[in-house]
Formats: structure tokens, sequence, C-alpha cells
């Protein structure tokens, strides 16, 4: 049924569909109004799970952790500083191959602090072998939750998966949600049935030190695990869509893109107003197009080269830097091209939103215009340089 | 393979005081236990892949998270409906329980998770190679609090780790020794009839950073005792309901001379007055000599 609805409601709505167990958080803006709608859902009997107020992230996640390996399903959120406090957790859940599912609600990192939107936080955890999924608007927010958990413990899968949605744009955003019923959530997603969790009947044990015999092995299988996971993603979706009307398509979404002479090639809810723009382009003709990057890890790098390679000018826009080096999407961007016969004559590079800073509808059409022959490398759109001077 | 629930074979040192406090307690626990294990010396020794001397379900996550996985593994439980009739043990070093892993453990405590909680103190990074912990106690020579110059080693004394576990207003919090292993066993057994956090720390000396003979490993632990460093205490909601008492409280010396991480201080009297100053206070504060039979 289609709702309006906050953002973070949905999301806590999907979460409780989801039927966790345990749901554990430690509160952080602007993830908030997620746990604290699963708190009062479970005050109220709604939710059946026990609900971990912990004293940390690195708790919150540690608990998740300690629950998914007793078998049971949970969830938790976080956003920006918590993420990055939780890291080490966030590695050791991937590494013990338990299907955790977390909510990044995206948000810039300190210093210096800022509470609003940017996706440092997530991007920066992109090597900790979770699966990454990016919603462009709170109808993708929720369903890729549903996605997630289905994805994540399927048995060839086992790996944890982070819907990131930007922080107050999403999270705090009221859209129309179609928010699905327990039905076609139970349709899609048979309980939690693990192979191997800590059980007295069945001792085994979890988390053992590991040494150059094994490790390598260890590492290669979670690796090779991420990657088939780029097969699997399509058919979840196709099956998805036959229970909820909704096709995501798997890893990609392209939206003009076959004609196109230009793309601009993003993640997050900066899609939907670069959606706007090729629009107006359209209507005059113009030949822009869009390739929406769902699925960042793992990195659909054969989709991006399908969709991308007649592509004459190709605009990469990134929500995040890796600081001292080219913006973290269009280095991989790039490097799906490496070695290839066709490929675009430009792949530019542009840094926008960061902190909060609104990527307006001007913004996208400045990164058209600076899309020429000459190929731009992380340039900053919106930079304001009368506040670089001494 | 015999029944055991943490076998022989596995790679601790010879004379591990913490190997055989494991050991003690997961017997008095049971099968129907599920370890979690902080990062340490006795997760290294005893599951080193594709080997585990686990007869029971362990887990390890990182060093200083035993007590929040545990609380996950606790609350999963309750919400299947298993906990009933499950211990949940998380346990660590000392390093992993009163340094990095105290802000874990404080929550785990705090939010009332029926877990026993099981520090196995042997007084420094042990695994990292006998660097100073908040468990160290005065005048201990280590790798990071060394005997060098004028500095004759730590310089702070031990974290009052019971009587931080104290102020959560837990129901259970005990300290032990492996010199006496029918009283971990005892402690153990009544920690788990006990519902809610309970907190256990147990005296492990550790012949490689105490620096004593494999073999003296529990005259050693047992001289700790007698000398009144380490109390052997025991509370049940707040209130002090047990000591090891001591007939004729030992001198320091007789238990620092056992052992080359104190030899630097046996020709130093005004530090050996320190340390006895320790124990007296030990001995003063928990009531811990015993009155004198000619008084009964």
């Amino acid at each position: 049924m289609k709702q309006f609805i906050e953002g973070s409601h949905a999301v806590a709505e999907i979460a409780k569909l989801c039927r966790p167990g345990v749901v554990s958080a430690y509160p952080i803006t602007p993830q908030t109004h997620i746990v604290e709608d699963l708190a009062t859902m479970v005050a109220e009997g709604q939710l059946n799970a026990q609900f971990v107020n912990v004293e940390s992230e690195h708790s919150a996640a540690s608990v998740v952790l300690g629950a998914v390996a007793t078998g049971i399903r949970a969830y938790t959120a976080t956003s920006s500083q918590g993420l990055f406090y939780m890291m080490e957790v966030v590695f050791n859940i991937a590494g013990m191959r338990l299907p955790v599912v977390m909510t990044c609600a995206n948000r810039a990192i300190s210093a210096p602090i800022n509470i609003w939107n940017d996706q440092q936080d997530s991007i920066s955890l992109r090597d900790a072998g979770w699966i990454q999924l990016y919603a462009e608007d709170n109808q993708e927010a929720v369903d890729f939750h549903v996605l997630a958990y289905r994805l994540g413990e399927d048995k060839s899968v086992m790996l944890p998966v982070m819907v990131c949605m930007d922080g107050f744009i999403l999270t705090h955003g009221i859209e129309a949600v179609d928010i699905p019923s327990q039905e076609q959530v139970d349709k899609f997603l048979p309980p939690y049935k693990p192979e191997y969790y800590l059980d007295p009947k069945n001792p085994m044990t979890l988390g053992p030190l590991v040494g150059p015999d094994y490790y390598t092995e260890a590492r290669y299988a979670l690796d090779q695990t991420l990657k088939e996971t780029l097969n699997i993603i399509p058919k979840l979706t196709a099956e998805f869509a036959q229970v909820f009307g909704r096709n995501y398509n798997g890893l990609v979404e392209e939206y003009h893109t076959k004609d196109a002479e230009r793309v601009i090639v993003a993640m997050g809810s900066v899609c939907g107003t670069a959606k706007e723009v090729v629009d107006e382009f359209r209507a005059k003709g113009k030949k822009v197009g869009l390739l929406k990057i769902t699925c960042y890890r793992p990195f659909p790098a054969e989709q991006i080269y399908n969709s991308l390679k007649n592509v004459s000018k190709v605009a990469v826009l990134d929500r995040a830097v890796s600081l001292g080096s080219y913006a973290p999407l269009s280095s991989e961007i790039k490097a799906a091209f490496f070695g290839k016969k066709k490929k675009p004559e430009v792949i530019s590079s542009f840094i926008v939103g960061l902190g909060g800073r609104d990527v307006t509808k001007d913004s996208i059409r400045e990164v058209l215009k600076l899309l020429t022959a000459r190929e731009r490398c992380g340039e900053y759109i919106d930079l304001k340089p009368e506040l670089l001077k001494e | 393979m015999d029944n055991h629930l943490f076998t022989a074979g596995h790679t601790a040192c010879a004379g591990c005081g913490q190997a055989i406090g494991a050991r003690l307690v997961i017997e008095a626990a049971g099968p129907n236990t599920i370890i979690v294990n902080n990062t340490g010396c006795l997760e290294v020794f005893s599951t080193a892949f594709p080997e585990s001397a686990w007869g029971v379900p362990f887990i390890h996550s990182l060093f200083e998270n035993a007590a929040a996985v545990a609380s996950g593994v606790e609350s999963a439980l309750k919400f299947a409906g298993k906990k009933e009739g499950i211990n949940v043990i998380a346990q660590g070093g000392d390093g992993s329980t009163a340094d990095i892993g105290l802000q874990a453990l404080s929550g785990m405590l705090e939010r009332g998770h029926d877990i026993l909680y099981v520090c196995y103190d042997n007084e420094a990074y042990m695994n990292t190679g006998v660097q100073r912990s908040g468990l160290t106690p005065f005048a201990t020579n280590t790798t990071t609090s060394p005997q060098a110059g004028s500095a004759f080693g730590n310089l702070r004394p031990k974290k009052p780790m019971p009587e931080i576990a104290l102020a959560h207003g837990i129901p259970y919090v005990a300290t032990a020794s492996v010199g006496f292993p029918q009283d971990i066993t005892r402690k153990v057994k009544k920690a788990l009839s006990i519902k809610g956090p309970k907190y256990m720390q147990i005296h492990v000396p550790c012949p490689l950073g105490w620096r004593h003979e494999s073999a003296q490993v529990l005259p050693v632990a047992k001289m700790a005792i007698e000398t009144g460093l380490y109390p052997m205490i025991e509370y049940e909601n707040g209130q002090l309901i047990g000591v090891r008492k001591i007939t004729q409280p030992k001198p320091v010396e007789e238990y620092l001379k056992l052992q080359g991480r104190f030899k630097h201080i046996l020709n130093n009297p005004d530090a050996l007055k320190l340390v006895q100053e320790v124990a007296d206070r030990n001995i003063a504060k928990y009531g811990l000599k015993a009155e004198a039979v000619s008084n009964q």
C-alpha cells in the first residue's frame, strides 16, 4: 500500500516486515528515526524481537554479529563516524560470512564535523567484503532491504549487505512509498536457516586463528563469492519483480543511455536530480543519459562497460573523495575500460555534494557544460573560490 | 578425542595458568555452554585452524568485543526461546577486559544480560610479549613498564575491576585463583545458577611473562593469595559473602622472589615497603586475616 511517509519510517517498517529477531543500534544523526521507530515497534509488541540498546556502534555491530552467528536474523543501522567506529567489526562480519543487514544513512566524515549528506562513510568501507547497494529514492531504500536479506542469506552467498541511503535527503525526505505487505515479504524472504551456527548440540569453533597456510584461501573465497553475487543479483531482482511488481533490473539502471552521446554516472539520490536534467536535455533533442550504479560492491564492471562502451563522453559524479588521488567511483569506472578497444573518448570526474551541499539541477547542468573534449579529473562542482582565500 | 570440553593438545606454553583456568571454567559450566572469546593467548593457543580444543560452541570475533558479541548471542537465544538451559560465557584476558574491552563489558553488565564474564588475569599483555595492562600490579617489570635507570617498573596499582563490576549493581562478582581449583569450580557453578550478569576474575600465572619455572604455577598462584596481594573475594547482590582467609599472611617478598618480573625490587626496601602496603590494605579492606584459634 502506498503511503506518504518519511524515509526512515519506511525503512523501519520494512525492517520490521523482514522479521529480525535481534535489533541493535547506537544513535547517530541521521540514522536515529529508523531505530527509534524499531524500538517503539518492539515496545508495542508489533515486532517480536530483542532490541539491544548498546553503548557504542562497535558493540551494535558486535551484537548483530553474535546474533547472526547464533542463527537469528539481525538488523542494525548507522552512519558516518558510527560506521567508522564499527569498522573492524564490519570487516570481521564479512570475514566470518555472517549475513547481517545494515542501513547506512550516508553522512559526511569529520573533520570538520558535519552531520549532512555525502557518501564518504560507506565508500571508505568498500573493501570490507560487504555487498553495498545505493538507493536513489525511498522506494528503493525499502525494497533493497528485502533484497539484502534474501541475497545475503542465500546459501551460495552468506555475506553481509549494506543498504546505503543518503542522509536527510532520503532518511528525512517524505515521499509516496509502497510498503509491501507481510505476505509479499514472507513470500520472497524465507526464514533464516543457516547451516552453521552456535549450537551446543553441534559444537563448532567460529572465528579461529588462521595462519599463512589457509588465510589466503579464506580471503580468496570471500572475494570470489562476492564477485559471484554479480550473477545472483539480477536473478533475485527478477524474482523480486514478480512478487512486488518493481523491476530493478540487476546492478545498474540505464536511463536513456542506449543512443546517448553524453552519460552521467552516479549513485544514490543525486540520480533523481540527474534524471530531471536528462529529461530537460532530451526535450531539446540532446542525446544525454544517466547510468545509475545500484550495486557498488561487488563492482559491476562488465555491466558498466556494456552500458558505456559506445558513449562518447562520460561524466562520473562522486559524492566522496579519495584524498590525494582519483575520486573513488571515477577511478573504478575508468578501470572498467582499461585494455578495452571500445571506450568513451572522455571520462571526466566531478566531485559533488560534500557535507550536505545541495546538488541542484544547475550543478548537473554545470557538469554537462564541463563535459567537453578536455578531460576533467576530480573537478569540484559548486566550489566557492572566495572561501579559499586567506 | 576424549570427552573433555577443553581438550589437551592445544599450543599453550608449559605451565600456562590460563589454560588451567579455562579448562576448570568450561568443565564446571558443562556442555550446554556457548563460549565467546576475546582475542588473546587463550583464543590463539586453542583454535589454530584447522584444530580446536573446544568441545562446546565457541566464537571469537575481535580483541575487545566478546562482551558485546555475547550480548548478541544471549539476545538471539532469548528470541529463540532457547536461553533456559544454555549458559553464555564471555571471556578474555586482563588487557581485553580491563583496558580495550572495558566499554563493551560495562555495556553488557549494565544491560543486564544473563552472561558470565570471566577475566583470566595474568597481569599483562602476554600474547604480544608482556606489555603492561591496567591489571599489571605495582612495581612489575614489563616490556612497556621496564625496570630501567631509576624507574622500577609499573608505577600504578591494578585497576579495581571487581569494584568496577560491582558498581554496575550486578548480582555476582568474584575473584579466584588457579591455585585453588575447587574454588573456581564452585564459583562458576554458583555464578551460572544466578540470572543476570556475573563477573569473575581468575588469577592465572604466566610462567613466560612472570618468569618463573613452569612447574611453579600453582605455588606461585597460592603465594599471591597467602600474601594478601590477590584477595579471593565473593560478592552476591553487592554484599561481600566470602573471602579466602589467611591464617598467617606471608611477607610479600615470599611471592615476589619466586618471579623474575619483581627481581629488581627485591633489594629495594622502599619498593618492598610499598608492595607490602598493597597487601596490608587488601588484608584490612576485605578482612582476610583469620582469627587466631585461641580466640575461638
